[in-house]
């Protein structure tokens, strides 16, 4: 109890160590969840009309009163078109050719052409998919309202969004940025103060004393483990109060995943430690195992969408494993029994990283 | 009675042989100087005593107890303050003092009884509640031995404890060795001031991991036919 108490001491005693603990993650909340949003919203449209028809202008009218689109812009010629892409000033073109009103009343094929910008593949296909989306209905009312059989679109699908009805992506970050919080403190912090202890030598004078093994990684341990869950506390606090995150699951579900979770994160940590001789190495091979793990996690990109090694790499992702767990239990409200695979990882993992690290960790050196 | 029995210790790093087959023990009681150049091989046989270190072979046996076999069994018996000074910076000294009191399992009241003594005898009552790394170096070196022999070891070590230091802090430092070994405590201590080692019992000389020449310094000197443990050791390890 003595050295857990030394340990708490000695963090809120580290000028940097405590703001990095409070006021990181704060701002990491605040900022991180609004501005790593894909959420696509007004999306610079040009329409380059040539038809001039009450159907083009019906059309044009959907696209405006659309919350994605900003259809302020207007080109006479294609190539006008063309050109405001490739200065950046719109992000799709809607090219609307003569004639396109006589096609559809004749029962004709029509067509219309669409350039999209896309750099950033995932918005480009998005915008491509509400644009047609948002055309196909306005030309199926309009064949509707002229007593014509609507051609193309015979299936109506009616879509509403489950878990996320609005499709907030802050919903959908929360939960991810309070996972790599918890992650990197409890990798990072756990590794640093091993090796911190390595670094002053007083390390070398625990070793010469009779203290226990498991006593010694305890002490270690237990400071960051409650820290992490204060820190969680935290930030499920700050997504109720800025954003309204729901938490359709229970609490108590959350801290104890998120317990054992830590758990094998502070192991890991302390692993890392064992063989890093200096903070600079520690810190490198967090780096190194964090970023990966990470950006394979689904944090976000979905990962579903990954190529098979990936997918199998991923199985052995702790990260992957708590992010899933923490979006279904505030999003979807699962309970433990939807997340008895997902629990089962984590706790095979930290079985793992604590037997490792126990087992690495001499006391002789 | 020896409380240090060493034999044929040999320990190596892959293909360097840091102590080669040493033979030597300590009495209890004693102040044994453990002298030799840089790289000899001091710090080494210091670490296979506290059990921080395994050695390759040979049998070493400090305060009964085999240190290969019982290294737990060793660490309960001794204090060890290393060259790097290791009590935690950013902890104060009360602080620091309880940490390794409760580690030998002291009691709660045991602890605030020895400390209290230990700083009223080392005049350092009105910085009781200051950080260490706020004291000077003499300070924290006189602190780092105390908290050492908190415990009432029956053996000290002590690598280089005085590195740094003016000659009156060294001299004020001594006394307390003195004060230890009167008590009982056996003082391992490795130095490189020769001053230092005329206050030894007994001391040996260290080089290339062997031991070139251990008794008593007067009788050192007298069969060297030299002045002073200066002299001698200059000679030798030359």
């Amino acid at each position: 109890m003595t050295l857990v108490r030394k340990e708490f001491l000695q963090i809120f005693r580290n000028r940097i160590m405590l703001p990095l603990l409070f006021v990181v993650p704060t701002v990491m909340l605040l900022i991180l969840v609004n501005a790593a949003t894909m959420e696509m919203r007004d999306r610079k449209v040009l329409i380059c009309d040539n038809d001039l028809s009450p159907t083009s202008r019906r059309i044009c009218g959907a696209i405006s009163a659309s919350t994605f689109f900003d259809a302020g812009r207007v080109a006479f010629s294609a190539h006008e078109a063309i050109a405001s892409i490739e200065k950046g000033e719109s992000d799709v073109a809607l090219i609307i050719h003569k004639g396109l009103e006589n096609d559809l009343m004749s029962q004709q094929p029509a067509a219309v052409q669409l350039i999209v910008n896309a750099v950033n593949s995932q918005q480009a296909q998005l915008s491509y998919a509400y644009m047609t989306q948002l055309i196909n209905r306005a030309v199926g009312d309009i064949l509707l309202e002229n007593a014509a059989p609507a051609p193309q679109e015979s299936i109506r699908t009616s879509v509403s969004f489950w878990y996320n009805p609005t499709l907030n992506y802050r919903f959908f970050m929360l939960p991810g940025i309070l996972t790599i919080l918890i992650t990197v403190i409890g990798t990072v912090l756990s590794a640093m103060n091993v090796v911190r202890e390595k670094e002053t030598g007083t390390i070398e004078q625990i070793n010469v004393t009779p203290v226990g093994k498991f006593a010694f990684i305890a002490s270690k341990l237990l400071p960051f483990w409650l820290i992490g869950l204060v820190e969680l506390a935290l930030g499920l606090a700050l997504g109720r109060l800025f954003y309204n995150v729901p938490m359709e699951g229970s609490i108590t579900l959350i801290f104890g995943m998120s317990a054992t979770y830590l758990t094998g994160l502070l192991g890991l940590g302390l692993f890392v430690s064992t063989f890093a001789q200096t903070m600079q190495q520690a810190t490198f091979i967090n780096f190194f195992f964090l970023l990966i793990c990470i950006l394979m996690s689904g944090i976000f990109t979905s990962t579903d969408n990954m190529p098979a090694w990936g997918k199998a790499l991923n199985t052995i992702n702790p990260v992957y494993y708590f992010i899933d767990i923490m979006r279904c239990i505030m999003l979807k409200g699962a309970t433990f029994v939807d997340l008895t695979p997902q629990f089962r990882a984590i706790c095979i993992f930290a079985a793992a990283s604590v037997s490792l690290s126990v087992l690495n960790y001499r006391k002789r050196n | 009675m020896e409380i240090i029995i060493v034999k044929d210790l040999v320990m190596r790093f892959g293909s360097f042989t840091a102590n080669d087959r040493l033979t030597f023990s300590v009495a209890k009681g004693e102040i044994f100087g453990f002298l030799g150049a840089n790289g000899a091989g001091k710090t080494t046989t210091m670490k296979v005593l506290c059990g921080l270190l395994k050695p390759t072979s040979g049998s070493v046996v400090v305060a009964g107890y085999d240190v290969a076999l019982h290294p737990e069994k060793v660490k309960r018996n001794i204090g060890y303050m290393s060259q790097k000074f290791s009590l935690n910076d950013d902890l104060t000294v009360t602080e620091n003092i309880l940490v390794y009191g409760t580690i030998y399992g002291l009691g709660r009241a045991e602890i605030g009884k020895r400390t209290d003594a230990m700083l009223e005898r080392l005049e350092l009552t009105q910085v009781r509640k200051r950080l260490v790394k706020t004291l000077s170096l003499g300070w924290k070196q006189k602190l780092a031995f105390s908290v050492a022999t908190l415990h009432r070891p029956s053996i000290v070590f002590l690598d280089e404890p005085t590195s740094g230091v003016d000659p009156v802090t060294r001299r004020r430092f001594w006394e307390l060795i003195y004060e230890a070994a009167e008590n009982d405590i056996t003082v391992f201590v490795t130095t490189h001031y020769m001053d230092e080692a005329e206050y030894c019992d007994r001391v040996s000389i260290m080089n290339r991991g062997q031991i070139i020449a251990l008794d008593t310094p007067q009788r050192l000197k007298q069969a060297h036919g030299v002045e002073s443990i200066n002299e001698l050791f200059v000679r030798m390890v030359r």
